[in-house]
C-alpha cells in the first residue's frame, strides 16, 4: 500500500456493527415513508389503495407488505411526478432510458449529490484508489448518471479527472499514455474493445500507466475480467450501477472480488422471486429490490430492478459489514429462451457494442418455423454502411453472427437495417417474440 | 446509550407519537428540532418514564426502560433539564445544585460530589458567584445553567435538555450551548431538544426532524442545514440563493 491509500472512505459507516446499522436502517426508512407519503401523491395513493398506513411499518421485515415501484410506474410519472422536493430544491437532472416521454427522469438535491459523491468514493477506495490517482472516465457525459457519478466521486477522493467521456479509441489511448491514467472507467466490453484497440495502435499496454479498472454497467463475466486483466496489466472490479436508484456507487466489489458490498445506510434491498414476488430463502438467487433509505430528491420504496443476483450475509475479510450482491448475472425481465439456450438481450447489445464500436440500436425477432426456434437480431447501421459494397456489409454481417453465437452459445441471423427503419418501426420493443401469438 | 424504537405515545385518544426510532451513541451529542407540539418534549418525558409508552422499545445503556418508574431511569443515568427550568426558587443556588445529587448522596458519594459541585462551578461560573443566592433572584439565562448544572450533579450518562434556549437572549443561548458542546467534550452524552434548530445543530453531531409526532429526517447536522425543508421551516430562511453559503 502507498502511504496515502485508505482502508475505507467513511470507515464509521463502511463497517458499522449490524445492530447499529439495522436501527439506522430503520429509522431511515420510517422517515423515508413519512416522506414520501407526505410529499409524493403517488405513494399515498399506492399505500392508501393497499389498504395500508406507512405509520405501521415497525421493522425492515414489514417492508415486503409495502406495494413494489417498477419502471413503468416511473415512466409513468415523466417527467416530475415522483419528485419528493419542488423543483427549486433539485440542483441536477439525469434521464435514463433514451429521450422522450418512455425516458425516466432522476432529481438530485445537494445533498443528494454529496452523498453520492461520498458513495462513490466509498467504492473508489473500496477499488484501491487513492487521491494520487489518475481517473479517465469513458462514461458518456450525457444525460447517463455513469460519468458524472465517478466524477464525483474521483474528486471527492481527490483523484485527478480526465472526463474523456465515450468514443474515439484513438483519441481514448493517446490520453490514457500522455496523461499518464493510473484507472479506467468503462463498461467491460469497453475496456476488451480496448484491449484490441492497443493492439491494433501498436502501444504495448505494459508500458501504460493504468493499474486499476473500475468496470459496470452491464453484465460480464469472470472470463472477461481475466481477459482484461491479463491484456490491461490491471486489477479489475465489478460496480453496480442503477441509474432510477442512483447511478454508480450503489454498491461495489472490494479487492477480495468476493461481491459487490451495498451501501446498506442508504439503500435497503431485498431479493424476491421474480415469478412470486416473495422474499426467498436467504442467499438464493432472485430480482434484487432497493429501497432508498436518504434520498431527498428522487426516493424510490421497493423498486423492481430487474436484476438477478443474490446476497452474500458472510463477512468480508475487508472489514466493511455490509451485504454483498452477487455479481449481477442477468435480468429477469427479458430472458429468453432460444433453442433451448438462456439468452439475455444485454448479451446481445454487448456483442454489438463491441463490434460496432457504439451504443446499438438493434431489436431481437424470435420466430418458430417448423418447430424450430428461428433467432433474428435486426441491427441498425448507418447509411454510410448500408449503402456501402456488398462485401464490406456482408463482412460485417459474418462477424457479427460469428461472435454472437460464440458469446451466446446460440446462432442468430443478423440482418442489417437502415437506422430509421428500427426508429420509426411500429413495434419498437427491443424483444418481438413472435412464437407466443 | 440510547436506542428507541417504535416508539408510540397518546394522551387518551389523541396520537402524540408515531413509531418514533431514534438513537444516540456514547458521546453524542444528538438533536431533535420539531415545531411546537411536533412531540419534542413528550419524546423526552417518555424516555424518562414520565409518560407512559403506548407501545415500542426504549433501550438505555442496553436495558429495556419503557416500564420503568422515573427514579428507575434516572438511577440508571438519565437526567432530564425540563423546559422552563423549574429550579427551587426559594432555595440557594448551592442547595439547588446538591439536590440534583441526591442519587449520589444515596450511594454514599460524599466525596464526588463535592468534585461534582467544583466542576459544576467550573463549566458555570456565574453560579459560583451567586452560590448563596436564592435561585428564584437569578436571571433566565442563569436560571438555565443551574438546571443543567444541577441535572449534571447526578453525573447522567445521557443528559437531555429540553429547549435549553427558550426565552433567552441569543448571546445566553450561545453561552448554554457552548458549554453543552464542552460537557460531550468531557465525555458526556447529550440528548438536545429545541426549537432553535441552528443553535441545537451547531453543536449537535446528528439531529432528527420530528413533525406531527413522526421522524421525517435524520442526519448530520451539516446534512440537515443543508436541507431546504429545514431551512424553510426551523432555520427561518426564505427560497432564495444563499444555501451556497451554508457550509457543505
Amino acid at each position: 500500500m502507498s502511504p496515502s491509500s485508505l482502508a475505507y472512505w467513511q470507515p464509521e459507516a463502511e463497517c458499522l456493527d449490524r445492530e447499529e446499522l439495522e436501527q439506522l436502517q430503520l429509522e431511515r426508512l420510517q422517515a423515508t415513508l413519512s416522506r414520501v407519503s407526505r410529499n409524493v401523491p403517488f405513494y399515498r395513493k399506492r399505500f392508501t389503495e393497499a389498504g395500508l398506513d406507512p405509520d405501521e411499518l415497525r421493522s425492515a421485515d414489514d417492508l415486503r407488505r409495502l406495494p413494489f415501484t417498477t419502471k413503468a410506474d416511473l415512466r409513468q410519472a415523466y417527467p416530475y411526478g415522483l419528485f419528493a422536493v419542488p423543483l427549486r430544491e433539485v440542483v441536477r437532472l439525469h434521464a435514463s432510458g433514451g429521450t422522450g416521454s418512455a425516458a425516466i427522469v432522476m432529481g438530485y438535491t445537494r445533498n443528494d449529490l454529496k452523498t453520492w459523491a461520498n458513495l462513490m468514493a466509498r467504492l473508489l477506495v473500496a477499488s484501491g484508489l487513492t487521491k494520487d490517482d489518475v481517473v479517465q472516465i469513458t462514461f458518456d457525459y450525457g444525460l447517463f448518471t455513469g460519468a458524472f457519478g465517478v466524477h464525483q466521486g474521483a474528486e471527492r477522493l481527490g483523484a485527478a479527472v480526465i472526463p474523456t467521456s465515450s468514443g474515439n479509441t484513438k483519441r481514448q489511448i493517446k490520453i490514457m499514455q500522455d496523461y499518464k491514467a493510473t484507472a479506467l472507467v468503462s463498461t467491460p466490453s469497453y475496456a476488451l474493445h480496448l484491449v484490441d484497440a492497443l493492439v491494433e495502435a501498436g502501444v504495448n499496454a505494459s508500458a501504460l500507466s493504468l493499474r486499476r479498472a473500475l468496470l459496470g454497467g452491464e453484465p460480464w463475466s469472470e472470463e472477461m475480467r481475466r481477459r482484461i486483466e491479463d491484456h490491461l496489466h490491471v486489477t479489475a472490479t465489478d460496480n453496480y450501477s442503477l441509474s432510477e436508484v442512483m447511478g454508480p456507487g450503489i454498491a461495489g466489489e472490494c479487492l477480495e472480488r468476493a461481491g459487490l458490498h451495498v451501501a446498506e445506510d442508504h439503500f435497503l434491498v431485498e431479493i424476491v422471486h421474480p415469478g412470486t414476488l416473495e422474499p426467498v430463502p436467504a442467499g438464493e438467487p432472485g430480482e434484487l429490490v432497493v429501497t432508498t433509505l436518504t434520498k431527498e430528491a428522487f426516493p424510490l420504496v421497493r423498486y423492481r430492478t430487474r436484476d438477478l443476483t443474490s446476497l452474500v450475509q458472510e463477512p468480508c475479510p475487508c472489514g466493511r459489514t455490509s451485504v454483498r450482491l452477487r455479481r449481477i448475472a442477468a435480468r429477469s425481465d427479458d430472458m429468453l429462451i432460444v433453442k433451448s439456450v438462456n439468452v439475455f438481450p444485454s448479451q446481445v447489445e454487448a456483442v454489438l457494442r463491441e463490434v460496432l464500436r457504439a451504443e446499438p440500436l438493434f431489436q431481437i425477432v424470435i420466430g418458430r418455423r417448423r418447430a424450430l426456434d428461428e433467432a433474428t437480431v435486426l441491427v441498425a447501421v448507418s447509411q454510410a454502411t448500408f449503402f456501402d459494397e456488398m462485401k464490406r456489409q456482408s463482412e460485417l454481417r459474418d462477424l457479427l453472427e460469428r461472435r454472437l453465437a460464440s458469446e451466446l452459445g446460440v446462432s442468430f441471423e443478423v440482418k442489417l437495417v437502415e437506422r430509421h427503419t428500427l426508429e420509426t418501426a411500429a413495434d419498437r420493443r427491443r424483444v418481438v417474440d413472435l412464437r407466443k401469438l | 446509550m440510547l436506542r428507541v424504537r417504535n416508539l408510540d405515545v397518546a394522551y387518551g385518544s389523541v396520537t402524540v407519537l408515531r413509531r418514533v426510532s431514534l438513537h444516540v451513541r456514547e458521546g453524542e451529542v444528538v438533536a431533535i428540532i420539531g415545531a411546537n407540539g411536533a412531540g419534542k418534549t413528550t419524546l423526552l418525558k417518555a424516555i424518562t418514564g414520565l409518560v407512559r409508552a403506548r407501545g415500542g422499545e426504549i433501550a438505555l445503556r442496553g436495558r429495556e426502560v419503557v416500564r420503568l418508574r422515573t427514579e428507575e431511569t434516572v438511577a440508571l443515568g438519565c437526567s432530564l433539564v425540563p423546559e422552563g427550568r423549574q429550579v427551587f426558587a426559594s432555595l440557594t443556588v448551592r442547595d439547588n445544585l446538591l439536590l440534583g445529587a441526591h442519587v449520589q448522596y444515596r450511594r454514599g458519594r460524599r466525596r464526588e460530589v463535592a468534585e461534582d459541585l467544583e466542576r459544576v462551578y467550573r463549566l458555570f461560573p456565574v453560579l459560583s458567584e451567586r452560590e448563596r443566592q436564592l435561585a428564584g433572584l437569578l436571571s433566565g439565562g442563569e436560571q438555565q445553567m443551574l438546571a443543567t448544572g444541577r441535572a449534571l450533579m447526578a453525573r447522567p450518562a445521557l443528559l437531555m435538555l429540553d429547549e435549553p434556549s427558550m426565552g433567552l437572549a441569543p448571546l445566553v443561548v450561545k453561552d448554554i450551548l457552548e458549554v453543552v458542546a464542552s460537557i460531550a467534550r468531557q465525555g458526556s452524552t447529550v440528548l438536545l431538544v429545541e426549537q432553535n434548530a441552528r443553535a441545537a445543530l451547531g453543536v449537535a453531531q446528528r439531529g432528527y426532524v420530528l413533525e406531527t409526532g413522526r421522524v421525517v429526517l435524520e442526519g448530520t447536522s451539516a446534512d440537515l442545514l443543508a436541507n431546504r425543508d429545514v431551512q424553510r421551516a426551523y432555520l427561518g430562511r426564505e427560497i432564495d440563493r444563499d444555501a451556497e453559503a451554508l457550509p457543505a
